[in-house]
């Protein structure tokens, strides 16, 4: 069944008839980031107004994948478990190369973990259930649809800004502007900042389609993909399921092609029949795009921040658009929560755009390498690209080299500032890894443990110190004064090992691992983490 | 026959640096390149017993 775009009420503004009170966070644009960012800071305590001009969730399927990386992090924001549920987790991937199948490979799952590597799910359910959590905290997040923003102007310590509603203009003011407003980020062009990166020339042809009968011949969800499709003149096609019998095809077209005339049904249909065959089926959206990789230089302005798609944006393949933002918020979340407290130094702003360039800059060139292998530019990088094809039949090592895209990995923090450097079996920068515990309250998970606040791990006979602002987690220990699970398969102790006490930022990010409970080590660990 | 996968993580990496190497080069001096390189590579490779597997792993599928 197709989805219902309910619009979501409006309600006139308070600042239409008296000045509003100064607040803490404005986050300009309610699309996947901003809703996210709003429930972050809320589980913080901190307030926000969240304007958007429009009232909609996301029309059409947009970001479909998401990585088991970002699922933990909607896990802390309280829709994880939902995203899972009404998901489709697919397992076995099909690769050709003109009709031929070149190789397949089935995705099993590594035991031990509460998500799987990655689940498929329209963005427009995503951002259902995000607004439907942020209306679980009412007093926390002013959610306001149909309030454009048309203006702001950054006074130092606040910002202030002019938005247009139905009933029309008022200004706001608050201490920080988050600005999640997209892609073609208005805020980011009244602020002029440059924009660059690789645009592609190629323009590819989003259908999502609804059928009863899978075109994959079982009841096994599966990700086909072709380069030099049989079907069309295009370079490649990508076939993938989404819940509700939607089925997202995306169909490389070449850079002379004319768009418009592209996206109509009867150039469609066609192309359609021939991947899906004679099943009947329903075409629930389509768009045209190019695709292009830019980012800016920095993500903080004082005090407007980017978040999401307005600081960078990349090529679909690999699904690193919606999933990259989903870290950003979670970077960003905790510190901006800790400077409003006073419990860090602004500084610790600084750090979202160190760390998070890092994670874009990764981010960009996977997606640009994918979308190179996929369109290759000249005789010579397609005659590479084919021979890596041809040598994949045969050859592990080829097929390693075919790329239509690297999923979404957490990135490494390793190298940045706020990380104090160590050695352990997971070493400090990177994220946690979860395992099945077993507690007072009955079988969890590390992540559900971790997250959230900065939380110190040990094992065994390890007796953690009582750190102010710092959770405690025992692992196979008995008798603390902190929680204490079992390692109920042994994955904790299989990724963590039993030696090592690990400090965990409220990101889930690990910034410090010791041999022995130091308690002034710790501390000065957990000052280095907050910017101090 | 399967040929051990020795690049690893390292393939993207290796990959956009061969594309690199190509560009701004026109067909035919990218052909003399890859010419240079597969010459070059022999001799790092230097074991004739490796080499005939390799050149035969390569002719496979060559008139197909
Ligand atoms: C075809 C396609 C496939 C994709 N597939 C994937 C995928 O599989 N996985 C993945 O992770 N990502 C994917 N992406 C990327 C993903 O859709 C984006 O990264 C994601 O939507 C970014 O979210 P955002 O909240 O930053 O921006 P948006 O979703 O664009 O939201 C911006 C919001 O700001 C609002 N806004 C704009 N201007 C104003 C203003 N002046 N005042 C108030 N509000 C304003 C807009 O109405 C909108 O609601 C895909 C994208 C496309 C196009």
């Amino acid at each position: 069944m197709a989805y219902d775009y309910t619009p979501f009420p409006y309600t006139a503004p308070a600042g239409l008839t008296a000045p509003e009170p100064r607040h803490p966070v404005v986050i300009v644009g309610a699309g996947p980031i901003g809703l996210a960012m709003a429930v972050d800071l809320a589980l913080q305590g901190v307030r926000s107004v969240v304007l958007d001009d429009n009232n909609v969730v996301s029309v059409g399927s947009r970001a479909i994948c998401w990585a088991k990386r970002t699922l933990e992090i909607f896990d802390r924001l309280g829709i994880g478990e939902r995203m899972l549920e009404k998901g489709v987790t697919w397992k076995v991937g099909r690769n050709f190369f003109g009709k031929d199948e070149v190789y397949n490979f089935d995705l099993l799952p590594e035991p031990g973990h509460k998500y799987p590597a990655f689940i498929n799910l329209q963005q427009y359910y995503v951002e259902q259930y995000l607004v439907e959590r942020a209306l679980d905290l009412p007093d926390l997040i002013d959610l306001r649809f149909l309030n454009k923003v048309t203006g702001h102007a950054d006074h130092g310590d606040h910002v202030s800004l002019t938005v247009e509603t139905p009933d029309g203009n008022y200004t706001l003011q608050a201490d920080w502007y988050i600005a999640c407003d997209g892609a073609a980020s208005p805020t980011r062009k009244r602020m002029a900042l440059p924009f660059e990166g690789q645009t592609f020339e190629e323009h590819f042809l989003i259908v999502d389609v609804e059928m009863e009968t899978s075109p994959f011949g079982t009841d096994t969800p599966e990700r086909w993909f072709w380069f030099a499709p049989p079907f069309h003149s295009g370079q490649s096609a990508l076939l993938h399921k989404q819940p509700d019998n939607i089925y997202r095809i995306d169909l490389q077209l070449g850079p002379e092609t004319d768009p418009k005339s592209e996206a109509t049904e009867e150039k469609v249909l066609p192309r359609l029949r021939a991947i899906v065959g004679d099943a009947p089926f329903r075409i629930d959206w389509m768009s045209v795009y190019k695709f292009r990789c830019a980012k800016l230089e920095s993500f903080v302005h004082n005090r407007v921040l980017f978040v999401g798609d307005s600081g960078h944006v990349v090529s679909p393949f690999g699904a690193r658009g919606g999933n990259g933002g989903i870290q950003d918020v979670d970077n960003l979340g905790w510190k901006l929560a800790a400077v409003l407290k006073g419990d860090a130094p602004a500084r610790l702003i600084e750090t979202y755009d160190e760390e998070r360039q890092h994670g874009s800059r990764e981010n960009i060139l996977n997606s640009s390498r994918a979308t190179n292998f996929m369109t290759p530019k000249t005789a010579i990088e397609a005659l590479f690209r084919n021979e890596v094809l041809h040598l994949a039949r045969d050859h592990g090592f080829a097929r390693r080299l075919i790329n239509s895209g690297r999923l979404s990995q957490p990135c490494s923090l390793a190298e940045t500032s706020l990380q104090t450097a160590g050695d352990a079996p997971l070493r400090p920068g990177s994220a946690a890894q979860d395992a099945p515990l077993t507690g007072p309250q009955g079988d969890t998970w590390l992540i559900g443990q971790a997250q959230g606040d900065f939380t110190l791990i040990g094992f065994g006979g390890t007796e953690l110190p009582d750190i102010d602002g710092v959770r405690c987690v025992g692992i196979d220990s008995h008798d603390r004064a902190y929680t204490c699970f079992i390692d109920r398969d042994g994955h904790a102790k299989a990724r963590y090992g039993s030696d090592h006490i690990y400090l965990l930022r409220p990101d889930g990010h690990i910034c410090a691992a010791f041999t022995a409970p130091d308690r002034a080590a710790i501390s000065a660990a957990l000052q280095t983490a907050k910017g101090n | 026959m399967d040929l051990k996968d020795n690049l690893g993580a390292t393939g993207d990496d290796f990959y956009a640096a061969l594309i690199a190497t190509h560009d701004g080069l026109s067909e035919s001096q990218s052909h003399a390149l890859n010419a240079r390189l597969v010459l070059i590579m022999a001799n790092e490779i230097g074991d004739l017993a490796r080499l005939a597997i390799l050149l035969k792993a390569a002719r496979k599928d060559a008139t197909g």
